[in-house]
């Protein structure tokens, strides 16, 4: 198998998955009970304008025909109209216009996230492997195995309480405008930020570790050490490329998960996230806008994880060069 | 002058995780010359390794120096600072380990692993360190010098790459090597090139070698003097011809006893021939085989091709090749756990299903399988009496005290103590695994017995004693063997009957005693040359033979047309065996070879190679 082919492949099987994954949304969302028109009209509705409102909102279509409409829509990028109103929109807007703002906010936090948190977990994860059983491995694994255990509103409370409450350097809620520049912008990201790097760095430090060590017993590292390879490149150019597969992998699932599975922290903090919004329209039975938001955290997962097997073959010359 | 380098008096402890120590190595001392090759043999567990790994002042996880001094060119190794042991590591002392597949980083290019050291000790530069591998290369007769430094280790053979590992040792241009069983895991045809080009560039180094092996007849071709270890002690110590001639302590001559002799006529046991009227046990017709199947049935690769053989009631078959050869293929086929994609497997007349989960229980009990890795095979997790005892349950629903009983019987058919019922498979060495192994087979009471290079993880003692022990149980049981293996000489020792594979065909096969004497197929002859004898010379006389500069060192290739061993004969004929499939000559005796040739003409291509 060719770097050609291998990359092809995985294109087609993320573009069936991402199809499989609209099948699942589309049929999810359609057996919860109730619909749009129920929640628009509220108890008062009548059977006759329940009838009226459907016919008018393409309710009363077959499902299958409804999810072509929805599926040729979506991928002429057209969202459609939120119909019920959610977060800042109300009934009508174009749900493009809904997802926009909190999609650059979303991006904004998990990029500060992870621009800060990957280098400095591998990094940490590197020292302690290089160093097993010492004081500062022992540090390590330890406090990232409480870090990991601790659900994360208890870190997020925590942060708030000596942070903002105790020292006052920081506001306790992170609400952007959009307006928000420079300065003012890192201010209001801080908080969540810090509480997702705690949480996120924890995983890839631990895994880092993990892979790095068992790569470590290998015979080709005992060869190195006594082909005299000092230490520092043992890890750095013998173990950390072998490393590299399962590493790359985590830190996808961990800035997927910066996207799609921070409710809790944007929550706290009162930041208009992605993944609030979805909340949102869940409850007002914003069904359109929960595909959306549904589709795009799928995409995310999908293209993350494409992203980590394609470096994983890159760094393994087995898949790189065939014989 | 001092020897270069110098065991004194070094003790080494294994600290368990209590805190109790062990001795492993007890009070060794021995010198080598500079330009002397020593050798340090005993079976595994004698400390062999871990006396040759503190000349680079290195101990495995566990272990610890107690005492004593290892001194190269007079300074103490263990006692030196972290920063002069790294630049004496690789500079002046090399390693060559075991297996060069596991020892080369599969992420980074050979060139880059080969140069490492003399680059990061400062000695070359990088030009300087290319041309020196460069040069290697070619020394060690590796094919494509100029661009085999850009490729990575798996793209190249494990002869080659073991080659590349004595590259990789001496592109420092150590003082000392130090070789850890570096032939132990390959092919004899593959191991006699590498111990030739060891030798060699030895010998043109000048440098001093410290060789590790158990085995006596690749220490007789390399090594000046020798040093004899049991249990960590000294227990002989002298040069080459001395030892390996008129060894004076019990345990060396128990050693040679061990040594299996070369295979050659007259070795195999005789076979029961009333027998013979019955169906075989286990009969395989035009069976073709491989992996990766497709739509239509048939296979991506093809591993075997029309092999037909028949094992015999109470006989035991061998069969032998180099790896890659099928043989491996041609146990799983029968066992079912590769289903064939032709032909038929007969089991007492019988046609089985291809695939092992249509065969009936009964069916599956009266075939079983002993795999070569009793580590791997055997559950870490349960006790002996359990892993023997499932197979009872499984096939005769036999429970409680009458299972108990019949685990202490499987277990003193075994010699095995009936205690061991109770015990986990990391609290025994690795003979009594694999002979838990085959107990955990014969406890489905089968009619034939498939065994995967049982003995060849094996110290040559503890194999010796399990050959003796199946060959025991062969008589008492009357079960059929198919018994593979690339170790000739047991195979030679132990068959009534050898079938030789040659990529997935079977080339020659017949009685033990015919196939091990001319008239023989020329594949059959190579391997047969290939195998060391003990004595002193026995290389290069070898390496002189026309048989042998053919065939060795090249890799087992299937071919689409003609005879697969065309490239590799020294008989073959330009224009029909690449073009032509080989008849089968049969032969008197149920002797049977796949060749162009002529019988005639076999004798005489002999006498003339």
């Amino acid at each position: 198998m060719t770097l050609l082919s291998a990359l092809l492949r995985r294109t087609a099987l993320g573009v069936a998955t991402l199809f499989v994954v609209s099948v699942l949304i589309f049929v999810g969302t359609s057996i919860l009970p109730g619909d749009v028109a129920n929640i628009i009209l509220g108890q008062m509705a009548t059977p006759e304008s329940l009838a009226a409102l459907r016919t008018k909102l393409g309710l009363d279509e077959p499902a299958h025909i409804r999810y072509l409409i929805w599926l040729s829509d979506l991928l002429s990028g057209d969202l459609g109209f939120s119909k019920a109103g959610a977060g800042t929109g109300t009934v009508g807007t174009p749900i493009s216009e809904m997802l926009m703002p909190r999609l650059i906010n979303t991006i904004r936090l998990g990029g500060a996230v992870a621009i800060v948190a990957v280098p400095f977990a591998v990094t940490i994860g590197l020292l302690a492997a290089m160093y097993p059983g010492t004081r500062l491995d022992r540090f390590v694994t330890f406090t990232t195995l409480g870090l990991i255990s601790v659900p994360e509103f208890l870190v997020a409370t925590l942060l708030v309480l000596v942070i903002a409450v105790q020292l006052g350097w920081l506001p306790a809620t992170a609400y952007i405008s959009g307006q928000e520049t420079g300065l003012k912008l890192v201010r209001a990201l801080a908080m969540p930020a810090l509480t997702l790097v705690i949480v996120a760095s924890s995983q890839i430090m631990r895994m880092t570790r993990a892979t790095v060590l068992n790569v470590m017993n290998s015979p080709y590292i005992e060869m190195a050490i006594l082909k005299g390879v000092p230490r520092r490149r043992i890890i750095l150019r013998h173990a950390l490329l072998n490393a590299i597969g399962p590493i790359a992998n985590v830190i996808a699932l961990n800035l997927a998960y910066l996207v799609s599975g921070v409710v809790v922290v944007e929550t706290i903090f009162a930041y208009p996230g992605l993944a609030k919004l979805m909340i949102d329209a869940v409850q007002t039975r914003d069904l359109p806008l929960v595909q959306a938001c549904a589709m795009i955290f799928c995409a995310t997962y999908i293209v993350l994880i494409f992203i980590a097997d394609m470096v994983s073959i890159l760094s393994n010359p087995r898949l790189r060069h065939p014989k | 002058m001092p020897p270069l380098l110098e065991v004194d008096r070094l003790v080494i402890d294994a600290r368990t995780e209590s805190g109790a120590t062990t001795p492993i190595v007890k009070d060794v001392s021995f010198g080598i010359d500079r330009g002397e090759v020593v050798a340090l043999i005993g079976e595994s567990g004698s400390g062999k390794t871990t006396i040759a790994l503190s000349a680079l002042g290195y101990t495995k996880p566990g272990l610890e120096f107690t005492s004593g001094e290892v001194r190269l060119e007079g300074r103490d190794v263990i006692t030196m600072p972290p920063g002069e042991i790294r630049d004496l590591r690789g500079q002046r002392v090399a390693y060559l380990a075991q297996s060069a597949a596991a020892t080369f980083n599969p992420a980074l290019t050979i060139g880059e692993q080969v140069t490492e050291s003399p680059l990061l000790h400062g000695q070359m530069n990088r030009e300087e360190a290319e041309r020196r591998a460069e040069e290697l290369y070619r020394a060690l007769e590796l094919p494509d010098p100029d661009r085999l430094g850009r490729r990575y280790p798996h793209q190249v053979s494990g002869g080659q790459l073991q080659r590349l590992m004595a590259a990789m040792a001496l592109c420092g241009k150590p003082d000392l090597l130090i070789l850890d069983e570096p032939t132990t895991a390959l092919d004899v045809t593959t191991q006699i090139e590498v111990l030739k080009a060891f030798k060699a560039v030895i010998r043109q180094e000048g440098a001093a070698a410290l060789y590790v092996t158990h085995d006596l007849s690749v220490v007789a071709q390399i090594a000046d003097r020798i040093v004899v270890l049991y249990a960590g002690d000294v227990l002989e110590h002298g040069n080459a011809d001395q030892v390996i001639n008129r060894p004076s302590h019990e345990y060396t001559r128990r050693l040679m006893a061990a040594v299996r002799p070369p295979p050659a006529a007259g070795q195999g046991d005789d076979a029961l021939e009333e027998h013979l009227r019955d169906h075989p046990a286990l009969a395989v017709r035009d069976v073709s085989a491989g992996y990766g199947r497709l739509m239509d049935g048939s296979v991506a690769v093809t591993v075997l091709r029309d092999v037909t053989i028949s094992v015999q009631r109470g006989h035991t078959m061998g069969i032998i090749g180099e790896s890659g050869c099928g043989k491996s293929t041609l146990a799983r086929v029968m066992s079912g756990l590769l289903p064939a994609s032709e032909g038929a497997i007969l089991l007492d007349g019988q046609q089985l299903q291809p695939d092992l989960r249509r065969r009936d229980r009964d069916q599956l009990r009266r075939v079983q399988f002993v795999f070569q890795m009793a580590d791997v095979a055997l559950n870490p997790r349960q006790r002996f009496g359990g892993i023997l005892g499932r197979p009872l349950g499984f096939y005769f629903g036999w429970r409680g005290r009458e299972r108990r009983q019949r685990v202490a019987e499987l277990l003193e058919m075994v010699e095995l103590p009936t205690e061991f019922a109770d015990r986990y498979p990391e609290e025994l060495s690795g003979g009594q695994k694999q002979r838990v192994n085959l107990a955990r087979a014969l406890a489905a009471s089968p009619e034939v017995l498939l065994c995967d290079e049982v003995i060849s993880a094996l110290d040559t003692i503890v194999g010796a004693n399990v050959i003796e022990l199946l060959k025991r149980l062969r008589q008492r049981s009357g079960v059929s063997f198919v018994f593979i293996s690339h170790d000739l000489s047991t195979v030679a020792s132990f068959a009534d009957e050898i079938v030789v594979l040659y990529a997935g065909r079977v080339v020659e096969q017949g009685p033990t005693d015919r196939v091990l004497s001319p008239p023989y197929h020329p594949y059959t002859r190579l391997l047969i040359a290939s195998v060391p004898e003990l004595r002193i010379g026995w290389l290069e006389e070898t390496m002189e033979s026309r048989v042998a500069q053919a065939g060795i060192d090249r890799v087992v290739r299937m071919t689409e047309i003609g005879c697969s061993f065309f490239d590799r004969c020294p008989l073959a004929i330009e224009g029909v065996c690449n073009r032509e499939t080989p008849p089968v000559r049969h032969l008197s005796g149920g002797h049977a070879i796949e060749c162009h040739r002529s019988e005639a003409e076999f004798i005489e291509g002999i006498q003339a190679a």
